[in-house]
């Protein structure tokens, strides 16, 4: 069977693959305030990378720019070879291919569980509504919660949202998914289910971008890991680097903080 | 344990074994009568109360309605040439049948507005005075509201006739009315009464809100030229009277676009009346727009709906919601505002009873036919207040 995940799993090993994300020089201004400082980030084929660091260090409006929620000044970033520009066109085609989920999922309020996530497929891919609406189904299997089909998003509990809200993004097929602190709004016994939906997710190679606070996610699932702070990447590298080993002074004092 | 159940019965046997007179008192004393100032409210209310029931009793006992019978139809048509009324039938008993066909197809609160219409129309049947003709075209109207009710309850398939015929009606009810060539036509200047009062709120109304939608949205685009070219409009229209926008279309817009083109007094009033609506009702939108989360923006765009898209799916079905009251007062206060044509000349329902009471033979019976007036202004009114909210307890299932 066809995955519902459209993406396949890819058997070379990751560093040989190609960049599905080119971030380069990297710089947002709000204002006089630097957001972003000369970002460079380039992201393999199925990578799961984790962005780590203090509130306010750019790392939410970092995953934003690269599906144009946010502007940025200068730079290039170059999605599934798009170059993400002021073209609208262009706009449209990266965010056709990158799904995002928010940290307060964002589920349309006035239409059914299923409604919310065939929405996009038939509107934006043009699917006939009655495949649109058997994917949405198998989706909703997926992230467990089938049973809820017909319910509007406030009936659901914050951590079948977010499940919601991961299903919708993926019944567009998209290339690459990103996480905008997908945890942070939850009730604690409910991280657990939706943490093990985005694994899931990894394991099936799906290229994802991760900004969170969930540390044991953070080592568990992710290819790279980057700390970021004050507008600027500070460290990368794989998870026992950073966890373990960590160079820098900020990483040092950031993980203390937070461990 | 046995104590609590001993207690427990103790209590309903003295709660039944309590008279009701006892509890009548109770009750009295507990709302009425709590304290002394409670008690002199209460005993002020009364007294007033008392004043109001007599008063009105004394007015139904004394009062001669045939003020409102010998002019009803002037009232309710105006001039409209007697040979010629049957084509408002026509449009009635046609709009009947929609009410009817509706009420059978979607039930809901089409149903209290069509119930409602066959009330008001019984009870013009079934007063004394009416000809026999009317009774009879009423007849039909209320056979016909009921028959399709049958209809659209049995046949589901009659949706989307009924929805494209709702979409035409008012062109089709105007066309039929006005005659537009086919027919010899008959020119507005006749028109008036209750019939120049639901033509105009109608119209305006149905007019207005596209207007208003566009407006609404044009003034949040990034777009400076579509972005100030509506608050202007919106800002130079709330900023003058409705009376003096009336006058601009009656005297002023003659003077501009020149004499040769005559523009019927009848669909200067409603273009009139549709401009002024729509700038308020893109206000109203508009803060509906602006209660959508940023949320609700970004979620959209990430899937990659566009602009039209995420307004129509996605912001518009949610702002509307917010904001069917203030629509709705909107629409009830321009149904009401309809009374200022007589301004510019034109005799609406409260014109035409002006125009009656002015009449020396009806000397001092005013009262009659201005509470005649005023009951059919708040029928119609309560009835789209009571639908606005039925609407909005419908749209309410997918609340947070």
């Amino acid at each position: 069977m066809e995955s519902v995940f459209s993406v396949e799993k890819l058997t070379t090993p990751i560093d040989q693959r190609e960049d599905i994300i080119k971030v380069k020089g990297l710089n947002k201004w709000y204002g006089d305030h630097h957001v972003l400082k000369d970002v460079d980030l380039h992201v393999k084929q199925g990578e799961v990378i984790v962005i780590l660091g203090p509130s306010g260090s750019g790392k939410s409006t970092f995953i934003r720019t690269i599906n144009a929620l946010e502007e940025f000044q200068k730079g290039s970033i170059i999605v599934d070879n798009i170059a993400l520009t002021d073209d609208l066109k262009n706009i449209e085609e990266i965010r056709k291919e990158t799904g995002m989920v928010f940290q307060s999922f964002n589920l349309f309020p006035h239409m059914t569980i299923l409604k919310n996530i065939a929405l996009a497929p038939i509107w934006v891919r043009k699917w006939k509504k009655k495949k649109a609406e058997q994917i949405s189904m198998e989706l909703l299997e997926r992230v467990g919660i089938p049973e809820q089909a017909n319910k509007y998003p406030g009936q659901l509990s914050g951590g079948q949202q977010q499940r919601v809200a991961i299903a919708r993004a993926l019944a567009m097929q998209p290339k690459i998914m990103l996480f905008d602190e997908p945890t942070s709004a939850l009730d604690p016994e409910m991280v657990k289910e939706v943490l093990d939906v985005m694994k899931k997710l990894a394991e099936s190679g799906m290229t994802m971008l991760v900004v969170t606070h969930e540390m044991g996610f953070a080592r568990q699932v992710a290819d790279r890991i980057i700390l970021f702070d004050k507008g600027e990447i500070v460290e990368m590298g794989m998870p026992e680097e950073i966890f373990d080993n960590p160079q820098h002074e900020r990483t040092k004092l950031f993980l203390s903080q937070i461990l | 344990m046995d104590n609590v159940q001993l207690n427990n019965s103790e209590k309903m046997a003295e709660s039944t074994s309590l008279s009701r007179l006892v509890k009548v008192q109770l009750w009295l004393k507990v709302n009425l009568f709590k304290d002394w100032k409670n008690a002199i409210l209460t005993i002020i209310a009364a007294m007033f109360t008392v004043f109001i029931i007599v008063r009105v009793s004394n007015f139904i006992a004394e009062s001669d309605w045939s003020v409102v019978s010998a002019n009803l139809r002037l009232l309710m048509v105006g001039q409209f040439p007697v040979e010629e009324i049957w084509r408002l039938w026509i449009a009635v008993i046609l709009i009947s049948v929609l009410f009817g066909a509706s009420w059978g197809l979607w039930r809901g609160v089409i149903g209290h507005v069509a119930i409602t219409l066959s009330a008001i129309m019984l009870i013009f049947a079934a007063v004394p005075y009416t000809e026999s003709i009317t009774k009879l075209y009423l007849g039909v109207s209320i056979v016909s509201i009921y028959l399709f009710y049958a209809f659209g309850r049995k046949l589901p398939v009659l949706k989307i006739p009924v929805l494209i015929l709702w979409i035409l009606i008012i062109p089709i009810a105007v066309g039929i009315i006005n005659g537009f060539g086919i027919i010899e036509p008959v020119s507005t200047n006749v028109w008036g009464g209750f019939l120049l009062t639901l033509v105009l709120a109608s119209v305006a109304i149905i007019c207005s809100f596209p207007i208003g939608l566009l407006l609404a949205v044009g003034r949040r685009s990034k777009l400076p030229v579509i972005k100030y070219t509506c608050i202007v409009y919106i800002e130079l229209i709330r900023g003058m009277p409705l009376i003096m926008i009336l006058f601009i279309g009656q005297l002023l817009l003659p003077m501009f676009i020149g004499g040769e083109i005559q523009i019927d007094n009848v669909l200067r009033a409603m273009i009139a009346f549709t401009l002024f609506s729509a700038a308020y009702l893109a206000e109203n939108i508009r803060g509906g727009l602006q209660s959508i989360p940023r949320g609700q923006f970004e979620a959209g765009q990430a899937l990659g709906l566009n602009h039209f898209k995420l307004m129509v799916f996605v912001i518009l079905p949610q702002a509307l919601k917010a904001v069917i009251p203030a629509m709705v007062g909107q629409f009830i206060s321009i149904f009401k505002d309809t009374s200022l044509v007589a301004v510019i000349g034109l005799a609406d329902f409260l014109g035409m009873a002006k125009k009656v009471a002015a009449n020396p033979e009806y000397l001092g019976k005013y009262m009659e036919l201005y509470v005649f007036i005023a009951l059919m202004y708040f029928v119609f009114c309560y009835l789209m207040s009571h639908v606005s909210k039925a609407l909005e307890k419908s749209l309410g299932a997918g609340n947070r």
